[in-house]
């Protein structure tokens, strides 16, 4: 069919001006990100993998045990996880896949530390303003149903194939839960605390910091947990622009038709989607 | 002594208009048009009309209403959480209607402070955090807050319970910590919005004979709003009744009950249970005629009976305290007998009360005897008038008068 209106040639020529006019921007946006993605992986693969594990379980432990982590009551809480970290990451381990397990959990943890630095504010501006509500929500509707196959393409565009574009397709994909839930968070705080802050003299600021904030906690954290399965959800799609982990492997497996690497890396994500699923809801519930 | 006690908030003529054409409704609220009438014109609602009132210094003063009259958000222009739309607000010499924010943010920190229907209570806080919260918000020392905290939270009788969660204490303890919130910042003023009412009955009361000791002791300016006019008699030294925005009366709890100034007052006194509020004060009768036991013998005495049509009369000596009273036919035997003096006919074991004593406190007194209650004055002795035993129980009872003796009458004949 012919074309009535070139909607995608205007884009098009926007993204190329964008491009162009602040490639300066875009290389330290790729700077920052590549280093902080290596550094990190480094760092973590520097360290021996049984020392790592340890500290997954006993944080796994701890996040469902909470306070009682030296009693029976939190060894029935925590112990179910914990056990399943190590047998799950020593299974990682035995399949040869440590390293790019590595990759994929430092590209989660930098994607989903970016989108909570923009999300978590912006639900603040849109829980506090309706305007800015009205502007915003739309926009995470589009970001949502948009495939995120679509987010690829300008990445790779602004930022070549590598880390980069991975972690930026990842943290447009992920990012609206965190603001959504923020939002969300702080428009549920009862009215009567808030209007008890009023009456004692609390500026805007104290109301958000010391009452709409705390008490949005809870959300706000379940926003968290949602930002990291969407994070991990991606690492495949992400692979296709360059991303190296768990998520090529599979990649690799589809492409090379090869059942056996694309289960055992399919199975990694599995593994580690529990484990970082678990411990962040149980921080979630936790008062 | 009463009346001397310093004005400490004054509202003139205060307005509040609820909708977005305010300034026009207010032009038509001026010129006498209805409230009905401007919504439909304006669709803005009139919350508030035109007010005033004065609170004094070291008083409860009870703002009562049903839902939708407008008390609780007249409460909260009294602190601006509400922005009256015209009239003026004084607090001491100042008007907090002309207060730029940031003087407001200092009168909420440091003069008035608020006790909430709901609390308002920080979940995710301790109660020691909880009430030290107002001494937060305005930036005193940890130290220091939790100091006066630890103090307000003795003070409503939480002492103990310090690093307890909201979650984990009941209704009426919760307010006790909202109440010691409130009083942690020593502010000269309480706002409390319906403080009790979410409570079960049983906590409710003892809340309030908490808050009178409370008060008893800190003696602080307290605004209290409720929809209880039990709760209003109980607590007010002074009540307004509001009906749609509207102060319909402002008095003593004696005052409104004995003289409701329009109809909805007084249907909405009609269900109080006046026995625990009218006193003798209210109920004696004034104009009574005495013996006295020293000028008068018999012969006067029974002069003064006929000449007012009664056979008993009290007496009093010639200090002017009241000994107790003479029957006339007792009298008539005197003198028969020549006696000069009423000395033998006095009956001296009379019930007697002071005038703060209410009905329910009086009508135990009227068993077995057929004496009327003499009213006398603490200090002198003096009899300052007389309870007829009739009037007590119409009191007690809300009979007329002709329903009494008619009952009477059937029971006599059983």
């Amino acid at each position: 069919m012919e074309k009535l209106i070139d909607l995608g040639k205007y884009i098009e020529i926007g993204i190329n001006k964008l491009e162009k006019n602040f490639s300066g921007l875009w290389e330290a946006i790729d700077g920052v990100i590549s280093w902080t993605v290596d550094s990190m992986n480094d760092v973590l693969l520097g360290i021996p993998f049984y020392i790592i594990i340890a500290f997954v379980a006993l944080g796994a432990y701890y996040a469902n045990a909470g306070k009682s982590a030296f009693k029976i009551e939190g060894l029935k809480k925590g112990a179910g996880l914990a056990v399943f970290a190590v047998f799950g990451l020593l299974l990682i381990f035995a399949m040869g896949y440590w390293e790019e397990s590595i990759q994929t959990t430092t590209l989660v943890i930098v994607s989903t530390l970016i989108a909570l630095l923009f999300g978590v504010p912006l639900g603040i501006v849109a829980a506090r303003s309706t305007t800015a509500d009205v502007i915003i929500r739309p926009i995470l509707d589009l970001m949502q149903t948009m495939p995120a196959f679509v987010y690829l393409i300008p990445a790779i565009f602004f930022f070549s194939v590598g880390n980069t574009p991975g972690v930026v397709a990842t943290v447009i994909f992920s990012l609206p839960p965190a603001v959504r839930l923020t939002s969300l968070g702080i428009r549920n705080v009862a009215e009567d605390v808030i209007e008890a802050g009023r009456a004692f003299g609390a500026t805007e600021r104290q109301i958000l910091f010391k009452i709409q904030l705390p008490l949005a906690k809870p959300t706000i954290l379940a926003g968290i947990n949602q930002v990291i399965l969407l994070a991990l959800s991606m690492v495949v799609i992400a692979s296709m622009v360059g991303a190296k982990g768990l998520g090529s492997i599979v990649y690799q497996g589809i492409q090379q038709n090869d059942i056996a690497k694309g289960f055992e890396s399919g199975l990694g994500i599995v593994i580690l989607a529990i484990i970082l699923d678990r411990t962040t809801q149980a921080i979630a519930k936790k008062k | 002594m009463e009346e001397k006690r310093k004005i400490k908030i004054k509202v003139e003529d205060l307005t509040l208009i609820f909708g977005k054409r305010k300034q026009e409704a207010l032009a038509l609220l001026e010129k006498g048009i209805s409230k009905e009438e401007i919504l439909k014109k304006t669709k803005c609602t009139v919350g508030v009309n035109k007010v005033s009132f004065e609170i004094k210094e070291g008083e409860i003063f009870v703002i009562m209403g049903l839902s939708g009259s407008g008390k609780s958000t007249l409460i909260r222009c009294l602190n601006r959480l509400n922005e009256p739309t015209s009239g003026k607000v004084f607090f001491d010499d100042h008007d907090i209607t002309r207060e730029t924010n940031k003087e407001l943010l200092e009168t909420r920190r440091t003069q008035m402070s608020m006790v909430f229907q709901k609390f308002g209570l920080l979940p995710h806080r301790t109660i020691l955090e909880n009430a030290a919260f107002g001494l937060e918000i305005r930036g005193d020392e940890k130290q220091e807050r939790e100091e006066k905290a630890l103090q307000a939270l003795e003070t409503v009788g939480l002492k103990g319970y310090e690093y307890q969660y909201p979650s984990e204490m009941s209704g009426g303890m919760q307010q006790r910590v909202g109440l010691a919130r409130a009083l942690a910042n020593d502010p000269e003023v309480l706002l409390m919005d319906e403080a009790f009412s979410a409570l079960d009955p049983l906590i409710k009361s003892d809340m309030q004979d908490e808050l009178l000791a409370i008060q008893n002791k800190l003696q602080k300016t307290i605004v209290f709003i409720t929809h209880d006019l039990d709760e209003a008699m109980k607590i007010g030294d002074r009540i307004a009744i509001m009906k749609d925005g509207v102060v319909e009366q402002i008095g003593t709890a004696e005052d409104i009950l004995t003289g409701p100034a329009t109809e909805y007052v007084e249907a909405f006194v009609n269900k109080v249970d006046r026995k625990t509020i009218i006193t003798a004060e209210s109920l004696m009768f004034k104009k009574i005629t005495l013996v006295q036991i020293a000028k008068d013998g018999p012969k006067g005495s029974i002069r003064k009976m006929r000449d007012i049509g009664v056979d008993i009369l009290p007496v009093e000596d010639e200090k002017r305290r009241f000994l107790g009273y003479v029957w006339l036919r007792d009298l008539l035997e005197l003198e028969k007998e020549k006696e000069m003096s009423i000395e033998k006919a006095l009956k001296k074991n009379v019930p007697s009360v002071y005038k703060s004593y209410s009905v329910e406190d009086m009508l135990p007194l009227i068993i077995g005897t057929k004496y009327p209650l003499a009213v006398i004055e603490e200090d002198t002795g003096k009899l300052l008038g007389l309870i007829s035993q009739t009037s007590l129980i119409i009191e007690a009872t809300r009979f007329e008068k002709e329903e009494i003796s008619e009952l009477k009458e059937r029971a006599n004949e059983m």
